[in-house]
């Protein structure tokens, strides 16, 4: 109860002092929102950034593993991984045969073609010859129409499933599904679109991708290209295992003897995320630091401008104590001043922020402001305004009233 | 009886650094009872500033022993002593020290909020006191809107608001002049017929005659101390 009328009283005061000083604290509070506004930016960009993240990380899939010639992410030589042999197409056959605790083994190979239907076309398009079993050993599921069969992989045969952004530039209007379009200047039938992914990694997702059955991928662009097996984990929670039983067989097919490192790696998604994460940690400590030492210098300006205060009250904070003010209710008063000054200047902030954002938004990247970087932005105000006023406070309560109430 | 202020051989040394001491006060003993109505004057340097900071609990002695209503202050703690002040010292002064910013209603209910009164509580007493002390149409006008002699009054107000058992006024008629002090003195002397114990701080003989009382000091210790004869009154009609 004495505690609420304490509050009640410093808010009031507050109010009064940040009334009658408005250009003093106006200027103070800037500090505060400058601040405010860069720690919440950079926390907004850094959110985004993870989103982004998780959301193209998903194109690789939890479950699948792309047993490859070259690590995603390494320290190692890159000579030494230069001179190992490379994948070959049999591997997958092997795979298939002897792994227990695999569902789904897909042989990718890649090369970037011409693809056009009439005047439509994009150079450079990420041609993949894969089989029927790639829908299941990839991270991309949602397809409109469907995948190439079995039999249609293993004939050869001249059909293929398209990404999003091939569809939409092939085809700005009406239903690619069932149209002929050339890839490298052969004809190839539209028999999926995948839906659209989007996310960090273009090249990586199946948006400029174009799909078909690895038969007729080497008859048409022959067989020389970076190999990749795609694998599906049976179950997830046996993935270590899996994982294990895919190195050894893959060790077998190389025919390496024991002691000698892997000559392939076995890359997942986890690795991307990890490394990510990371980075991320980094990005995100040297952002919120130097944004940080500008809520730093707003917290000395509240600090300075609560000493002038302080001074400038003496004789009132005096004639306070004659009356029955005791020390925590002066050091409340100026807590609660400083905590004002901040918390407007902290409100001021997010709403520029939040504008930013917006602005952001609508013209360049999706992003928006998390509910947590909100009460995070509102906690830290209110710390900087505890923290930076309590010097000032501290030195009012300590006040000798005698002293104040002589004080000119 | 207990005397409400009970005062033995106090004193009071400042320290001015190095080996030197200043002696404010040399071993005053003196008692104030319920409902009297004391002058203490003094040429400045007598220590009478520093016998009225130590009687209002805002400096504390260096010896001797202080009972306020038989309760040993002498030793009392910064919130002990802010309590004290609160609910039992009213203080007026010379330089009103009312709170700029804020009306008369919320001047005088300052010491009502230190003491944790409910909102609704505390603007009904400080309304009444204000009327009390002939300002209840005044209460929402600041300081600055108001007179000299009204201002004192506020204070006045915010003295008595907390229904202390001492009111003490420092000079409480320096600022103002001799018309308007005049109304103030009897103002105190209607309070202290209502049976308020006031203590007035005063180097104006003509001031200090309205007391009962008057004690001179001199160098930090009491010179005399006697009850005043000629006393200046005011007829019952001056009064009201």
């Amino acid at each position: 109860m004495y505690f609420l009328t304490e509050l009640k009283e410093g808010l009031a005061i507050s109010f009064r002092a940040i009334r009658s000083n408005k250009m003093r604290s106006a200027l103070t509070m800037l500090g505060i929102i400058i601040g405010i506004v860069s720690v919440t930016a950079m926390a907004t960009a850094i959110d985004g950034l993870n989103k982004a993240f998780d959301r193209s990380a998903k194109a690789f899939g939890t479950d699948i593993m792309y047993v490859e010639k070259w690590p995603w992410i390494s320290n190692d030589d890159w000579s030494t991984i230069r001179n190992r042999p490379e994948m070959k197409l049999e591997y997958a056959d092997l795979i298939e045969r002897h792994a227990t605790l695999l569902d789904a083994v897909a042989p990718v190979v890649v090369s970037r073609r011409k693809v056009s239907n009439g005047n439509q076309s994009l150079e450079d398009a990420f041609v993949t010859g894969t089989t029927a079993s790639y829908n299941a050993a990839s991270g991309n599921t949602e397809l409109d129409g469907r995948f190439f069969s079995q039999e249609e992989s293993s004939g050869g045969r001249p059909v293929c499933v398209i990404g999003a952004t091939v569809a939409e530039t092939l085809f700005p209007i009406g239903d690619p599904i069932g149209r002929t379009i050339r890839i490298g200047g052969f004809p190839y039938t539209v028999l999926g679109v995948y839906e659209k992914q989007g996310g960090l990694w273009g090249r990586f997702t199946s948006d400029t991708r174009v799909f078909v059955p690895i038969h007729s991928f080497q008859t048409h662009f022959g067989g020389k290209h970076w190999l990749t097996i795609n694998v599906r984990v049976a179950n997830l929670e046996q993935s270590e295992e899996a994982k294990l039983e895919l190195e050894g067989i893959m060790r077998q097919a190389r025919r390496l003897p024991p002691g000698k490192p892997n000559d392939f790696n076995i890359n997942q998604q986890e690795i991307l995320t990890s490394t990510f994460a990371q980075f991320n940690l980094v990005v995100a400590g040297i952002g919120l630091f130097i944004t940080g030492l500008s809520l730093f210098v707003g917290g000395i300006g509240i600090m300075n401008i609560m000493f002038v205060s302080v001074t400038e009250r003496t004789r009132e904070i005096g004639v306070r104590k004659a009356i029955g003010a005791r020390r925590r209710t002066i050091l409340m008063q100026f807590l609660i001043e400083a905590a004002t000054l901040c918390l407007i200047g902290g409100l001021i902030g997010l709403v520029i922020a939040f504008i930013l954002v917006q602005i952001v938004n609508a013209a360049f990247l999706p992003a928006s402001m998390p509910a947590s970087v909100v009460v995070i932005a509102i906690l830290v105000s209110l710390l900087v305004g505890v923290v930076s006023g309590f010097l000032p406070a501290y030195r009012a309560a300590r006040m000798d009233p005698v002293e104040a109430l002589r004080y000119e | 009886m207990t005397p409400v202020i009970h005062l033995e051989q106090i004193s009071k040394m400042y320290d001015m650094g190095g080996a030197e001491e200043v002696h404010a006060l040399r071993g005053v003993s003196l008692n104030i009872q319920k409902n009297e109505y004391v002058a203490i004057m003094g040429p400045s340097g007598s220590g009478k500033s520093t016998l009225m900071n130590i009687i209002g609990c805002l400096d504390t002695p260096s010896t001797g022993l202080y009972e306020f209503n038989g309760i040993n202050v002498s030793d009392m703690d910064d919130n002990d002593l802010a309590k004290i002040r609160n609910k039992e010292i009213g203080f007026v002064f010379q330089t009103f020290n009312l709170l700029a910013r804020s009306d008369a209603l919320h001047n005088v209910e300052l010491p009502l909020v230190y003491a944790g009164v409910s909102s609704s509580e505390r603007k009904e007493r400080a309304l009444e006191t204000l009327t009390h002390v002939g300002l209840g149409d005044r209460a929402h006008h600041r300081p600055n809107e108001l007179s000299g002699g009204q201002r004192q009054r506020v204070a006045v107000a915010r003295a008595l608001v907390t229904r202390p058992s001492i009111i003490l006024a420092d000079e409480p008629t320096g600022n103002l002049d001799s018309k308007t002090g005049e109304e103030i003195m009897m103002l105190f002397e209607e309070l202290h017929r209502q049976g308020n114990t006031i203590i007035l701080v005063t180097h104006e003989p003509d001031v200090a005659d309205h007391a009962h009382r008057t004690i001179r000091l001199r160098d930090g210790k009491i010179e005399t101390d006697e009850k005043v004869t000629k006393r200046k009154t005011y007829t019952a009609a001056e009064v009201s």
